[in-house]
């Protein structure tokens, strides 16, 4: 246990899970009872057929975190959990805006708003544009404001997907699993092994 | 790539077809035939009645105990489970039937007590629609499940079943919910022969043990002047009492229980210093706080145990012993975590461990002991006052049933009399609501115990609030004709309640003056033979009558209105700061 102050700051927590009907119930439950809003929720598939992966992000202390992965790889269905804070991942976030066309065809040197924001348009109709873009949460909040002149009618930014940059995937970690009689790699618990230093004579 | 969870590439033996299909109604019981269970507790409806039909012909293999209330059903498999060791089983209808099975769900989650719940759930192509008695049981008891299910195809039953025993039984144990709608009760199909499962690929039933941390932790121990032994459910729940009694007689460290952990050392070994938390014992509360090195062995630091968590222990090095990783560093953190199963820990820890005793650090337990006989045990147990005490009956009972006695308690004062003054000799012997705190377990939870140990002798401690909450369960023991001695400690208010509202809400006793009706006489119109006593010296022959008494017996003791528990650990206060009047 660190004894510096406690500092809440955003946290990636990505958990292996068996494809279980009712798993995220059991897993956004773990939140809740607590009273921890979940800033960002993404379940997808996994580089393994058959398990799934979610992303979740939550702003809180180091150690609240420790204690949710820990409740959340405790669930039967979920294999893995691991949780990162934002400079451990690589990690990306979508978003569309819809604009009036006339407007922004009008109004809007449309090209170069495009390249500037790393946008490109994925509809464009009579009456409406529709621009997409990707990247962190400033970049997609710096298209609003872009946008917001020209009529901006329709915003929605997708749940953020992370990659772990230290991980090397879930196969040989998963054929651990499958046997009976594991070894390290599942017997190791992530959130218990920096108890290497802790204890000393 | 959406498979089917239970059909996942783990399920290895290939089915073989019986002579003739069955329904899922039979393929339900002949798992639980194959699973060991002997005894159901339950209640029909109209989503589970495929399922009773077939018991119908399964009478000679499953014995099933039809109770009063499905919380009584519950209640009475987690004291089977809790006496007997084994998986309590409950069948309960869909809807009502199925949420009265809430609150022993979350008692037997809290507690670790494996049970298989069975539901009936409405025909599948209903779900959703709000058909009759139809509940999202599913979501309901996610959270105090370990584990639940919802089967709508019968080939689906013999999988689920043997995952619900798998999971209720290994690791921390739990409750586990399987839902069975109607129509896959009712459908025919080709079972397979019954495979129990041993394995499931996203879960662990423990740890893989550290040898590094059972070294660190015997170093630790090893280099203590004021070692410290705290025990819980787990050395119960891992049968590891040998275990645990060898290594607390190598170490010499006086050991403490909390109230589940109770009898995994006999009450009266020398090392045994008696209880934890907030109406424990006096010394293993203040000495918590003056041990150098605390041991906490399948506890999980539950509030009523620590007291004020900044005030606990903060001057001692921690070593906790747990099976479940998500116990350590819960509430307390743990200097050297040893997690695993304590009985494959505690013996790598005892041959680590030097041979020593503390007898000057024990002396200072036997002076608290002392402090806390002449201020509040030597008057319980041996009132001076006209009135009688619960503490006194307990003195009675112990002397007459020598510590060999199955004790099952409800909530409330009487509880915290029967755990801090009855003698256990064995493990497995006090059955009560310990996290939940749940009114109304003790009747039910007796029946069970009984059924899960018929050779001992089961008494039941009651309250006379508690045993209001299931009495209708007297019906059950009625009918069953099964043997559990009842005792009531009417003090003719929710004592414990009253005693907060005297000590810190200046006696203003809002609503805990309950009424009674003449509980003899209730038990009478069940044909339960009883007696009242309001006088000392009826109490004694009263008790040898009750427990001399072929069958069951209720017993209503008059007890002292307004007395209350001491010592006390005031909420809010630190284990220290006990008090003892």
């Amino acid at each position: 246990m660190s004894h510096a102050p406690a500092a809440r700051q955003e946290y990636n927590i990505t958990a292996y899970t068996e494809n279980q009907v009712g798993l995220l119930n059991c897993i956004a439950i773990i939140f809740s009872r607590r009273k921890i809003n979940i800033e960002s929720l993404n379940v997808s598939p996994s580089e393994i057929e058959g398990i799934h992966r979610f992303n979740i992000v939550i702003a809180e202390t180091e150690e609240i975190v420790h204690k949710l992965a820990k409740q959340i790889e405790k669930q039967v269905e979920v294999l893995k959990v691991y949780f990162n804070p934002n400079a451990d991942v690589i990690w990306q976030e979508m978003a569309l805006y819809k604009v009036p066309t006339d407007v922004i065809a009008e109004k809007a040197l449309v090209e170069r708003l495009l390249r500037e924001n790393g946008a490109r348009a994925v509809v464009i109709r009579k009456d409406y544009t529709v621009f997409e873009t990707t990247g962190h949460r400033e970049e997609t909040d710096s298209l609003i404001r872009v946008l917001q002149p020209y009529g901006l009618i329709e915003f929605v930014r997708s749940a953020r997907i992370a990659i772990i940059k230290a991980s090397d995937g879930f196969h040989h970690k998963l054929r651990e699993f499958e046997r009976r009689e594991p070894g390290e790699v599942v017997a190791e618990n992530e959130f218990l092994n920096d108890r290497e230093q802790v204890f000393t004579m | 790539m959406f498979q089917s969870p239970l059909s996942a590439p783990q399920a290895a033996s290939p089915p073989r077809p019986t002579l003739a299909p069955i329904s899922g109604a039979v393929a339900t019981l002949q798992a639980l035939v194959a699973e060991g269970v002997d005894t159901i507790f339950g209640y029909p409806g109209g989503a589970i009645i495929p399922i009773y039909d077939a018991l119908y012909d399964f009478t000679t293999q499953l014995n099933h105990v039809l109770v009063r209330h499905e919380q009584g059903g519950i209640h009475a498999a987690q004291g089977y489970a809790r006496a007997s060791g084994r998986v309590g089983v409950v069948l309960a209808t869909s809807g009502p039937g199925a949420t009265n099975l809430v609150t022993g769900l979350a008692d037997a989650l809290i507690d670790s007590t494996p049970l298989v719940c069975i539901t009936g759930q409405v025909f599948a192509h209903l779900l959703g629609s709000d058909a009759f008695q139809e509940t999202d049981i599913l979501n309901i008891t996610t959270p105090i499940t370990k584990w639940n299910y919802q089967v709508t195809k019968a080939e689906e039953i013999p999988e689920a079943l043997a995952r619900a025993f798998y999971l209720a039984r290994s690791g921390r144990p739990g409750p586990v919910l399987v839902d069975i709608t109607k129509n896959a009760q009712q459908q025919l199909f080709d079972a397979p022969a019954y495979a129990p499962c041993t394995h499931i690929r996203s879960y662990r039933p423990a740890p893989v043990v550290r040898p590094a941390y059972v070294r660190q932790a015997a170093e630790l121990i090893n280099s203590a002047q004021r070692p410290f032994i705290l025990w819980g459910q787990g050395v119960v729940l891992g049968s590891a009492e040998v275990e645990f009694r060898a290594f607390v007689e190598k170490s010499g460290i006086p050991a403490a229980w909390t109230i589940l952990g109770v009898g995994a050392l006999p009450t009266g070994h020398p090392l045994n210093v008696g209880m934890l938390g907030m109406h424990g014992n006096y010394g293993p509360n203040v000495l918590t706080n003056e041990c150098d090195v605390l041991i906490a062995i399948g506890m999980r630091f539950d509030d009523r145990v620590t007291g004020r968590l900044d005030k606990y222990a903060r001057q001692a090095r921690v070593i906790h012993l747990d099976i479940d990783p998500t116990e350590i560093d819960k509430n307390v953190p743990a200097t050297v975590p040893v997690w695993g199963d304590c009985k494959e820990t505690l013996p790598l820890l005892t041959a680590l461990v030097e041979p020593r005793t503390h007898p000057a650090w024990l002396a200072r337990f036997h002076d608290y002991t002392a402090q806390e006989i002449d201020a509040v045990i030597r008057e319980e147990l041996f009132p001076t006052s006209e009135e009688l005490t619960m503490g006194e009956v307990m003195q009675q009972l112990n002397e007459l049933s020598q510590g060999e006695a199955i004790i099952v308690s409800d909530v409330g004062q009487h509880q915290m009399v029967a755990c801090r003054y009855a003698r256990m000799n064995h493990p497995r012997s006090h059955v009560t609501s310990g996290g939940l705190g749940t009114m109304g377990f003790a009747l039910p939870a007796a029946i069970g115990a009984k059924l899960g140990a018929p050779g001992r002798v089961v008494v039941a401690v009651i309250g006379d609030g508690g045993f209001q909450m299931t009495i209708q369960e007297l019906g059950t023991v009625m009918q069953t004709g099964v043997d559990v001695k009842i005792i009531i400690l009417n003090n003719q208010f929710l004592g414990m309640v009253r005693q907060w509202q005297e000590l810190f809400h200046q006696r203003r006793y809002s609503f805990v003056d309950i009424q009674s009706p003449d509980f003899v006489a209730v038990a009478k119109g069940y044909h339960i033979a009883g007696q009242r006593v309001d006088a000392r010296a009826d109490l004694r022959p009263a008790l040898e009558e009750m427990l001399a008494h072929p069958g069951s017996f209720l017993l209503e003791v008059m007890v002292m209105k307004e007395n209350n528990i001491f010592p006390m650990v005031p909420q809010g206060c630190s284990v220290a700061e006990i008090r003892l009047r």
